[in-house]
């Protein structure tokens, strides 16, 4: 048999992918498409704006098409169908039978026929070509106006602020934002979100005329307005791409779209057509979740399979410009027919409506703007029409009340409850495969699929894993990995009181098998906060990651970068000069880093030992910037120069440096020292920070940057210097005995029963009588400390593991390669 | 008629004591780079191409081995991606290309790595 697809975008890739599943052999499958490149994710399209690459958004490489046995050609378009002889013929002028045909031609951009709409400066927002014609032509760009204030209308105005136009529109034709999704509540909410981000929002406006003599200067409306703009992005729905069916006489309806049945068979039975160019019971759909089903559908009818396509439910859930924007069931039914509870707080900007029953039972719809958290839930309850609780509203609170009455409301579903609902999974098969014994996000994911697509659903799929096993009475324990069963805290335990030495050691006494990549570096981080000896020994160099492996970043390409510990930010013009020195000698790109020090890249693997030999000869040592591990502490400049300093930071944070630099941990420790309450170090963005008082120090701790931001909480306050680091002992020995693996502070503290006050009696009251016990294991740590750059250095043994090839240790990795930058050099782009 | 044969060549890689314990290095054969791993617990070697499929780094003779279920693999140390040192498929991500997975023996602490080609006689 063999079954031709036209079209290569979503539904089309996703047709051949349900095809190859249902039964891999005896069918040949070849796909045409009109894009260059092979199907991509264009529900993410405007991420192409935000970093993403053409090849980040690919839904398979060609090497899977490969592997599954489909010959694809991207930028061969069909151009006619021959149903008599069941031909297709190709712009490149091939031909080819066919025993199935699918069209999966999707929709183009709909473009009202306003004057002056085929100006230069006018685009539409489909493919990534698109979004490469809009990204050229913004650049001067000083104000753009999207036409159309739908769902794709705003994904386009958030393109144009990607893009960094500084004045943008967004123009609809109706009364409010999103017509199909929400009521006028709640895009008053929504228009006011966009606002404050200088997105103007323009409503009940219809477009008469683009002005500009050649090239786009602004758009008129019909009410005698207009607005100047440079670039104008057309978003104003979709048409589907029937011309090709028309061309072969294949059945339409009125207005568009190639009419199917509910097997997705057009007026032809061997020619399929599924996803948007499809029209089903008088409906286009323009989401990808009811074409992932048609898709699925089209590949049964034509294995001979029963499967119906009986229409879809249009719920969404979405993040736009960053605020939550959510839709489901119905989201307004005639007045008499419901009763509707609303929610709203101008204030925080969001907007909650659920529309249930008169006889307040059943739940028929909703919308929810600005915190979409509890959409799933409720678009379960809709759908599986689950009583309610006597106080419905409590359905708009509810749900905030994290774990337990959570799991129960999922539980509280039936099994063939459609949890994923872009892969079309039922609760029955996330809990038949926990049942079957899989007991991890990851692996329920990759056997069921759910949470493969969007991953909206990700949380209850993890709910219903944790309430499945708890009703199967399997004990739920944070255990490493399969080769040890125990916690990070347990191990730590287990590790000290039998004072093992060696991951060897640690897994032939409480382990089971060899290890992986798993548990090793947690073992190996446990052995080093424990007894702070040399990671490369003891055969515990190859149970390090890889960065402590090699005491060095491993960067793109394969080659490493250096960062010499600079204690405080402090360094003397002398060893800046040697720094410099060693880069030009090592051909080194260098930066500073956020941590008042400066990184060496570009080094390659046989260099190292070389590199740190003629650092340590002026005096500086290893930086830790590859462990898990304290980084730096920190500073302002403090009371030796600043007129508002009131002690001195910089000292105070060279010793803590000092005292801590090498000290291995659950997850990398940064610090700040900030000499006044102005907080020039930024302390409280830390693991652990101190800020000068008029009476000493107050500390700081649980702070973190990165993705998940957290203001850093006060310990103690008005302290003096030895006090400061009798806290930070206990704090960090703490922190270190019972935080899981690969867990920073911040989140450590917000898992920690009792979370501040519980931590605060515990070192500063010292509640569990450990104080001295923490100051103990600390002191240990700081009393073993040594330089293990120095140690390498100093070993013919350990040097010989820095090279590449084993068999040719002079030799470098020719695949290395460089590209110029500003002067300096960059890691080549990889694949 | 055709017979495909396939004959192994033996190239010597290193010594055993080249190698560290439980985990890999990089042999240069010929213009090839590959992945030589020695399973210290298990008294086993294994080698394997030295290139990462998923974005195509020479690095996999420096990643971490460990098992899975039993099954010896490798994880590449750029993104944790593991790959099975019996038969070279991805472990963690069905949709990444397989590596080439090549025979080892060792002699007298002399470890070799067969490198297969085919013959065809007509």
């Amino acid at each position: 048999m063999k079954v031709i697809v036209i079209g290569n975008g979503m539904v089309g890739y996703k047709f051949c992918e349900k095809l190859r599943s249902m039964a891999d052999t005896g069918i040949e499958l070849i796909v045409y498409g009109e894009e260059p490149r092979p199907a991509y994710d264009r529900v993410h399209l405007t991420s192409y704006l935000d970093g993403k690459t053409a090849d980040d958004l690919l839904l398979a490489d060609l090497q899977w098409y490969k592997d599954n046995n489909i010959i694809l050609h991207t930028g061969d378009p069909v151009i006619r169908i021959d149903r008599h002889r069941k031909t297709v013929h190709t712009l490149d002028g091939k031909a080819e039978t066919y025993d199935y045909l699918v069209m999966a031609t999707g929709s183009a951009a709909f473009v009202p026929p306003v004057p002056g709409i085929d100006k230069k400066g006018v685009f539409v927002y489909r493919t990534i070509e698109d979004l490469d014609a809009i990204r050229a032509y913004a650049a001067n760009a000083k104000s753009g106006i999207v036409i159309g204030g739908g769902l794709l209308g705003l994904e386009a105005a958030k393109a144009l602020l990607d893009l960094q136009v500084p004045e943008s529109f967004v123009v609809e034709f109706s009364s409010r934002l999103m017509p199909r999704q929400i009521d006028e509540q709640g895009s008053a909410i929504l228009q006011n979100k966009l606002n404050a981000l200088g997105i103007n929002i323009l409503t009940n406006r219809n477009s008469s005329e683009v002005l500009g003599e050649n090239e786009v200067t602004g758009l008129a409306f019909t009410d005698g307005t207009s607005v100047n703009a440079d670039i104008i992005i057309v978003s104003a729905g979709i048409k589907p791409r029937d011309e090709l069916a028309l061309q072969a006489g294949l059945t339409l309806g009125p207005r568009g779209g190639i009419i199917v049945n509910n097997q997705m068979q057009t007026s032809d039975p061997e020619i399929f057509a599924i996803g948007e160019c499809a029209l089903h019971n008088q409906m286009i759909y323009g989401l990808v979740a009811p074409g992932y089903d048609m898709a699925a559908v089209a590949a049964a009818t034509i294995l001979g399979e029963e499967k119906a396509f009986t229409g879809f439910d249009m719920s969404t859930k979405l993040k736009l410009i960053g605020v939550d924007v959510a839709s489901f069931g119905d989201p307004f039914p005639l007045p008499h027919t419901c009763h509707s509870i609303v929610f709203e707080d101008r204030f925080t900007g969001v907007y909650k409506r659920l529309n249930i029953t008169p006889d307040g039972t059943r739940l028929l719809g909703g919308i929810l703007i600005g915190d979409a958290a509890d959409y799933n839930m409720l678009l379960q309850t809709t759908k599986n029409s689950m009583p309610l609780p006597a106080n419905p509203s409590e359905l708009l609170t509810g749900a905030k009340k994290e774990g337990d009455a959570n799991s129960a409301a999922v539980t509280g579903l039936p099994d063939d409850a459609i949890i994923c609902s872009c892969e079309s999974v039922s609760k029955g098969r996330i809990c038949g495969a926990v049942t079957a014994g899989l007991e991890t996000f990851d692996d329920v994911k990759k056997a069921t699929k759910a949470g493969s697509c969007c991953g909206g659903c990700a949380p209850m799929v993890k709910d219903l894993i944790t309430a499945t096993m708890k009703a199967e009475g399997r004990y739920i324990r944070n255990v490493i990995c399969e080769h040890f069963s125990y916690s990070r805290q347990e191990m730590l335990d287990l590790i000290k009181v039998k004072a093992l030495r060696s991951f060897d050691e640690v897994i032939d006494t409480y382990g089971h098998g060899d290890g992986c990549e798993v548990c090793k570096p947690v073992v190996a981080s446990i052995l080093a906060s424990l007894w702070n000896e040399l990671i490369l020994d003891k055969g515990n160099d190859t149970a390090q990651d890889s960065n402590d492996r090699y005491l060095a970043n491993i960067q793109k390409g394969g080659t490493y970068s250096v960062v010499p510990r600079i204690p405080g930010g402090e360094i003397t013009p002398e060893k800046l000069i040697v720094i410099g020195q060693v880069a030009v000698k090592y051909n080194l790109y260098t930066k500073i880093t956020g941590g008042q020090r400066i990184d060496l890249f570009g080094a390659h693997l046989s260099d190292l030992p070389f590199i740190w030999e003629e650092l340590i000869e002026a005096g500086f040592e290893s930086g830790h910037a590859y462990g898990k591990a304290l980084r730096t502490v920190k500073s302002c400049v403090g009371s030796t120069w600043c007129r508002f300093g009131l002690h001195d930071s910089v000292s105070f944070a060279i010793q803590i440096e000092e005292r801590y630099r090498g000290l291995r941990a659950p997850h990398k420790i940064k610090s700040a020292v900030s000499g006044c309450i102005r907080e020039c170090a930024e302390a409280q963005s830390k693991d652990f920070g101190i800020i000068a008082t008029e009476k000493g120090w107050n500390l700081y701790v649980c702070g973190n940057g990165g993705s998940k931001p957290q203001h850093a909480k006060l310990l103690a306050s008005d302290i003096d210097s030895e006090t400061c680091i009798k806290y930070i002992d206990r704090f960090l020995m703490f922190y270190i005995k019972t935080a899981d693996p690969l867990t920073r502070t911040a989140t450590w503290l917000n898992k920690l029963d009792g979370g501040m006050d519980y931590l605060h009696n515990v070192v500063v009251n010292d509640s569990l009588g450990i104080a001295a016990e923490l100051e103990a294991a600390m002191q240990l740590l700081v009393d073993h400390y040594k330089c293990e750059w120095k140690e390498v250095v100093e070993s013919p043994e350990l040097r010989k593991r820095f090279s590449h090839f084993i068999n040719a240790p002079e030799e470098r990795d020719p695949t290395v390669k460089f590209e110029k930058m500003r002067d300096q050099k960059r890691a080549a782009e990889w694949k | 008629m055709s017979v495909i044969e396939t004959s192994i060549t033996w190239f010597y890689a290193c010594n055993t004591t080249d190698v560290p314990t439980n985990g890999g290095v990089c042999v240069k054969l010929a213009e090839e780079q590959i992945a030589l791993y020695y399973f210290a617990r298990r008294n086993e070697w294994f080698a394997t191409q030295n290139m990462c499929p998923h974005r195509q780094q020479m690095a996999l003779s420096r990643g971490m081995t460990g098992t899975v279920k039993d099954e010896p693999k490798v994880a590449c140390p750029f993104h944790k991606k593991t790959f099975s040192l019996l038969d070279g498929r991805c472990i963690s991500d069905d949709a990444e290309s397989s590596i080439t997975v090549y025979p080892v023996k060792v002699i007298d602490d002399r470890v070799y790595i067969g490198i297969a080609k085919e013959f065809m006689e007509v």
